[in-house]
């Protein structure tokens, strides 16, 4: 497991600086000029144009360019400044990360909150109509996507019953804060539950008809202990992992709910980073993603091997 | 590799290895039998009847194909322009003149439906083949040839897995769009054209992965079958081999998975759009619709209901194909 681990952490390094190299290769053939309006005002004489130029090393070869931002990035820690808002990008993609993390979180938590008892019962009860129904909402579930269900939800609860605000206020606090919070929860919650639930119940299926379970309903066991205890415990285990490898693509989720109920997280500034060309901004945000991604994958294999003492990596 | 497994479980196909040598010439001579009472069933028309079952699957086709037909005459036969601010009243509710309403720029929203709609399916069908065109070769070459190969193509598969793709997605298409337009106006005479082409080929470069660890999951176990070794032996070619013997036998986890990322695909594009960064206004996908209705909700809700239940439904009638193509191709279940 030790070997494995310092293995599978130097592969995550290498990769993950391919990454950053996709990346900034990707940012740096964009077209226009790094420049920006400096690039074109009449008012700057050619000269201090150049020294500029060389001055950022704009003209050195992509390599030295990157080493150079590469040098910068990792091991001074320096990210640079917002090209907009004129603050440290640290700063500035830090304070957006908590209502992301509260929103969301909360949101995935309910999910998974629904879909386990949901997907478990779906599967004791195969058939049955319980699990028909179940089984439709969950298909309807994935199938609709966030950008339709969180306007469905807005025309339906702000514009005809005009219960709850569709613009999230960030200074709200209290009563309103929560009220705001239900719409962008509730879509997330939806679609995350719609998805674990199929996961759940065929994770269940598979264990339930299994010689183990069948033995410790012959020793006499109650059912209730055979499903919880002895089913559940083995079903479970694909099902922490799946939701460890999910878990970044919820902030990348994120992106479109938080445009449609303007909320001010991460999706949202990476947004405005794309539209109004905010280099640092979009690439420390999409490079993070990328860093979560990586992380919670190595996590998944250690939780994997923790719960299933079957599995042994070398 | 705990993790491929489980990769492959939430793509959803199976990832077994077939019937035992045994159980198929046992099966072949049971075939054998029954071909004299009645004319034997190929494996496509067995996979057909089983299909026909799945009730919601067949709904699926029928709307599915329905879409396709309707957006694909539909703009011939309704007639009325796509492009043109305030050619009537704005914001109008659906009735008998405008059977699905006007947007708030005073246009049909029929007509901008049925022209969007062809891209919107066309984007989700061109991407997924790109998708799956991409991870089959990766998947085939890798699952074939196996050492140095794939070890440098599944590691390849790794990174892309790693990459974050919604914000690579809408970072390459809104840095790259505008020359892309001016390509496709260069090279095809339209900037339609040249956009289409970046979405179609990002989405598709960005979905390929989970299909080419299938692909050379299901290769590495084919592979090592008699049939491939016997016609190996005959000395077919290296090329002839992966296409015509090995290809071949893997093809049912390619379907469904092609099936669920024309839907994936479809997702993906109205996101961008929804977004702002996928096509531009003249071009009225569906994902572009809702872009522009959801300012305008509180007057006219059905601008941003009809192309979003459009979508919605697409995507369903997607699923479910998928659904009843997984339970009618796998042998597991077949009879």
């Amino acid at each position: 497991m030790g070997r494995y681990l310092i293995r599978r952490v130097l592969i995550s390094i290498v990769s993950l600086i391919a990454i950053s190299m996709i990346i900034y290769t990707i940012l740096y053939l964009a077209p226009g000029d790094p420049l920006g309006a400096l690039a074109t005002n009449p008012n700057v004489p050619p000269e201090v144009r150049q020294r500029i130029r060389e001055q950022w090393g704009l003209d050195d070869p992509l390599y030295v360019q990157y080493f150079k931002w590469a040098q910068a990035y990792f091991i001074h820690f320096d990210w640079g400044q917002s090209l907009t808002s004129k603050v440290p990008v640290r700063d500035y993609v830090l304070n957006r990360v908590p209502v992301t993390i509260s929103l969301f979180g909360t949101a995935y938590l309910l999910g998974l909150l629904i879909a386990v008892p949901v997907g478990v019962i779906s599967a004791i009860r195969q058939y049955s109509i319980f699990d028909q129904v179940a089984t439709t909402f969950s298909f309807i579930g994935f199938s609709i996507p966030t950008f339709f269900s969180g306007l469905l939800l807005i025309i339906i609860f702000s514009v005809q019953l005009n219960w709850l605000p569709f613009v999230y206020d960030s200074t709200a606090t209290g009563w309103t804060l929560i009220k705001q919070s239900i719409m962008p929860i509730v879509v997330i919650a939806l679609f995350t539950s719609a998805q674990l639930t199929r996961f759940v119940r065929a994770s269940m299926l598979e264990t339930i008809n299994q010689d183990y379970v069948r033995t410790a309903r012959a020793k006499g066991l109650k059912e209730g202990s055979v499903i919880v205890l002895h089913a559940m415990r083995n079903a479970m285990i694909p099902v922490v992992t799946v939701v460890a490898l999910q878990l970044p693509g919820v902030v990348g989720g994120a992106v479109i709910t938080e445009q449609i109920f303007r909320v001010p997280g991460i999706g949202r500034a990476l947004i405005d980073g794309i539209l109004s060309k905010d280099v640092p901004v979009v690439m420390a945000i999409t490079f993070g993603l990328a860093v979560l991604i990586v992380v919670f994958n190595i996590i998944a294999d250690i939780l994997y091997a923790l719960l299933d003492p079957r599995i042994k990596y070398s | 590799m705990a993790q491929d497994a489980q990769k492959t479980a939430i793509a959803g196909a199976p990832a077994d290895a077939g019937p035992s040598p045994l159980a198929r010439q046992s099966d072949a001579r049971l075939k054998l039998d029954q071909a004299r009472v009645r004319p034997q069933r190929s494996l496509w028309s067995n996979a057909w009847r089983q299909f026909r079952r799945h009730k919601l699957a067949m709904a699926g086709l029928v709307v599915f194909c329905a879409f396709i037909l309707i957006t694909a005459i539909g703009p011939f036969v309704y007639g009325r322009p796509v492009n043109s601010p305030f050619e009537y009243d704005t914001s109008v509710s659906p009735s008998l003149d405008h059977l699905m309403g006007t947007d708030s720029m005073g246009q049909d929203l029929l007509a901008r439906i049925l022209y969007g709609g062809r891209i919107s399916l066309a984007v989700g069908l061109v991407a997924a083949s790109v998708a799956i065109l991409i991870g089959t070769l990766v998947g085939a070459i890798a699952g074939f040839f196996g050492g140095f190969a794939d070890g440098i193509l599944m590691r390849l598969t790794d990174l892309f897995l790693a990459l974050p793709s919604l914000p690579l997605l809408l970072l390459i298409t809104f840095l790259f769009g505008q020359s892309m337009r001016n390509f496709g106006d260069r090279v095809f005479g339209s900037t339609t054209v040249g956009i289409f082409l970046l979405i179609v080929i990002v989405i598709g470069g960005l979905a390929w992965m989970q299909t080419a660890r299938l692909v050379r999951a299901s290769f590495l176990s084919v592979k090592e079958k008699e049939f491939v070794e016997a016609a190996r032996s005959i000395g077919a070619s290296q090329g002839s081999l992966i296409f015509k013997q090995i290809l071949p036998n893997v093809l049912s986890p390619i379907i469904v998975a092609a099936t669920l990322e024309v839907g994936a695909a479809i997702i993906t594009e109205s996101s961008l759009s929804f977004l702002g960064l996928g096509f531009p206004s003249d071009v009225p996908t569906w994902g572009r619709m809702l872009f522009e209705a959801k300012d305008y909700i509180q007057m006219s809700p059905h601008e941003a209901l009809i192309p979003g239940a459009m979508i919605f439904l697409t995507v369903l009638a997607i699923n479910y194909m998928g659904d009843g193509l997984r339970d009618a191709l796998d042998p597991r279940k077949s009879n």
